[in-house]
């Protein structure tokens, strides 16, 4: 009776994890595939003679490699500036004091529920009156200030005890060496976490890539693939082929630092 | 030794202690304020002027009309009802199924990493590029449900390109997408549940079914309630799922608009601005009423 009842739950588990994967597997099985066997009826599962001709076409026909390198770019800057103001505020908003601190905060906190949907129009006006449409810089400055990542770093900062911070300072230590000396170093599973969440947004963002890049050259991958979508044609070997650029490296990301991944979401979710 | 002096005695100086956190927050607030603050504001007053043209700036007076335009319009009205519809169907299945699979993920099974892997996985995807292989699942001719409804006699289904089926197709993907979060939501709920209750149930001698019903269900309440907010406020900015599926219609006869796709195409496509800002303070509003009643339910549930 126990061990129906344990292989009813794995057969069930099983299915489950069998459909989520799926669509997956099916691009990346679709993407070796030639044309005639991608359109045939019924559908083999496995490509019956394995080709890479999709990818080179799609790498020769849309600049995937340019796409890819605007992604990188993105995300690493995006990254890199986030992890700076956050890491600077929620040291102020932890361990500095000065009146209204509190009340400052709970203010930002309200923020989070602002969709960014609505923010699009302003900011749209904004990045066109500093000149920077078609510019990578325009998918990277409006995202650099982010509430939730600095509400995750703080709380991690206030379990870190002040007797160390106390210690410090009779040494002789400023805030600021304080700061990259002992509680960076300390926050490293946080300032991960944080790091990968941001990441996984920056390179699927979507809407505000649409908005403010027009050329070829400047767009990011989700775009890239979206226009390559539009430009030739609806021939899914080759479709699947491009998504499968764009999705590989989330997937590669995801299966080394799942647990931080999972640790980062069950906060409070992705935002984007 | 003396600069130590002053330091240490600093922190009573108003001078020091009022600068030193200004530069500490200054870059975050200053991107917050260019990037979230001021186009907040902005926005709510872009909404109430009547006329608004986007190049100049020019406009000739306040007044409600841009909410008045919006609110009797017609392709508004049905993103609406259309956001709603896919509210009410995703949000409840997607986490039913979520409850199911963090139980099932909670207990004692091997191979934890694997079927983690799997399930949450579409969470780090790119909704564009996943969104495409959906588009060819759905296919008429040759995509794999149609083959498999072949497989049991049901005719197949023009999910696509008939307008009747384009909001399911827009549901079940939706729920797919929506699975991984829930269920990594449920289970951290899951670790606040005291493992010593399970144990007093078995060695009553309670079945799975009771356990779940009776002891599970009540005290995951809290966290079920508040990932059906999370959720409904994830859902109501569905928007962009439409771009694959539809080839950046909303759907195939442009009866699928959606709040956030009514923004965008008032915004990007029709350049009315005035309507555009109308509608993002109305998906505000619902967003916050979502928000007010999870701070609600969070604060009731705290003594638990």
């Amino acid at each position: 009776m126990k061990n129906l009842k344990k292989s009813c739950i794995y057969l069930l588990l099983t299915i489950g994890a069998f459909i989520m994967v799926f669509p997956f597997i099916w691009m990346i099985l679709s993407s070796l595939k030639t044309a005639a066997e991608v359109n045939s009826i019924p559908p083999t599962f496995f490509p019956s003679s394995p080709t890479m001709e999709n990818y080179t076409y799609a790498l020769e026909k849309a600049p995937f490699l340019i796409y890819f390198r605007n992604s990188v770019i993105v995300t690493i800057a995006c990254v890199i500036c986030t992890q700076f103001t956050t890491i600077l505020a929620a040291f102020a908003f932890s361990r500095l004091k000065f009146p209204g601190r509190d009340l400052m905060f709970s203010l930002l906190l309200s923020m989070m529920m602002i969709p960014f949907e609505m923010l699009i129009i302003t900011n749209y006006q904004t990045i066109v009156g500093w000149n920077l449409v078609d510019n990578l810089a325009a998918l990277i400055i409006p995202f650099t200030s982010s509430v939730f990542y600095t509400y995750i770093l703080r709380n991690f900062f206030l379990s870190i005890p002040d007797s160390l911070y106390y210690s410090a300072r009779v040494d002789g230590a400023s805030n600021w060496k304080y700061l990259w000396r002992v509680m960076v170093p300390m926050a490293k599973p946080a300032l991960v976490t944080i790091g990968l969440l941001n990441a996984i947004t920056c390179w699927n963002s979507f809407l505000w890539t649409v908005l403010v890049t027009n050329k070829t050259e400047n767009r990011t991958l989700p775009f890239g693939l979206y226009a390559f979508m539009t430009s030739s044609g609806i021939r899914y070997e080759r479709l699947m082929a491009a998504a499968t650029i764009v999705v590989i490296p989330m997937i590669i990301l995801f299966i080394c630092f799942r647990k931080e991944i999972v640790t980062g979401v069950s906060r409070g979710g992705l935002k984007g | 030794m003396i600069r130590r002096k002053e330091r240490q005695s600093g922190e009573k100086l108003t001078v020091r202690t009022i600068l030193e956190p200004t530069l500490f927050l200054a870059p975050f607030l200053i991107g917050l304020i260019l990037f979230t603050v001021y186009p907040f504001i902005n926005v709510i007053i872009i909404s109430f002027k009547q006329n608004y043209k986007i190049l100049t700036g020019a406009f000739s007076g306040f007044g409600l009309e841009n909410y008045q335009a919006v609110i009797s319009d017609p392709y508004f009205l049905s993103g609406l009802k259309n956001t709603f519809l896919y509210m009410l169907f995703v949000v409840p299945i997607a986490t039913a199924l979520s409850l199911l699979i963090a139980t099932m993920l909670n207990g004692n099974v091997k191979c934890k990493a694997l079927f983690q892997t799997c399930y949450f996985l579409p969470m780090v995807t790119s909704i564009t590029a996943v969104g495409l292989v959906w588009k060819w699942l759905y296919n008429y001719d040759y995509g794999l449900i149609n083959y498999l409804f072949s497989l049991f006699g049901i005719e197949p289904i023009n999910w696509l390109n008939n307008p009747k089926y384009n909001l399911p197709a827009l549901i079940i993907y939706g729920i797919w997408n929506m699975i991984p979060m829930t269920t990594i939501l449920l289970l951290a709920g899951f670790q606040n549940v005291n493992p010593q209750y399970y144990t007093a149930a078995r060695v009553d001698g309670a079945r799975s079914l009771r356990i779940f019903f009776r002891i599970t269900l009540p005290l995951l309440a809290p966290t079920i309630g508040l990932t059906l907010i999370i959720n409904m406020i994830t859902a109501s900015k569905v928007f962009s799922e439409l771009f694959p599926l539809f080839n950046g219609n909303p759907g195939a006869a442009y009866s699928l608009y959606t709040v956030v796709y009514y923004l965008y195409d008032m915004f990007f496509v029709k350049w009315k601005l005035g309507r555009a800002a109308a509608s993002a303070v109305i998906l505000f509003l619902i967003v916050l009423v979502l928000t007010m009643i999870q701070l609600f339910i969070q604060r009731k549930w705290k003594n638990y």
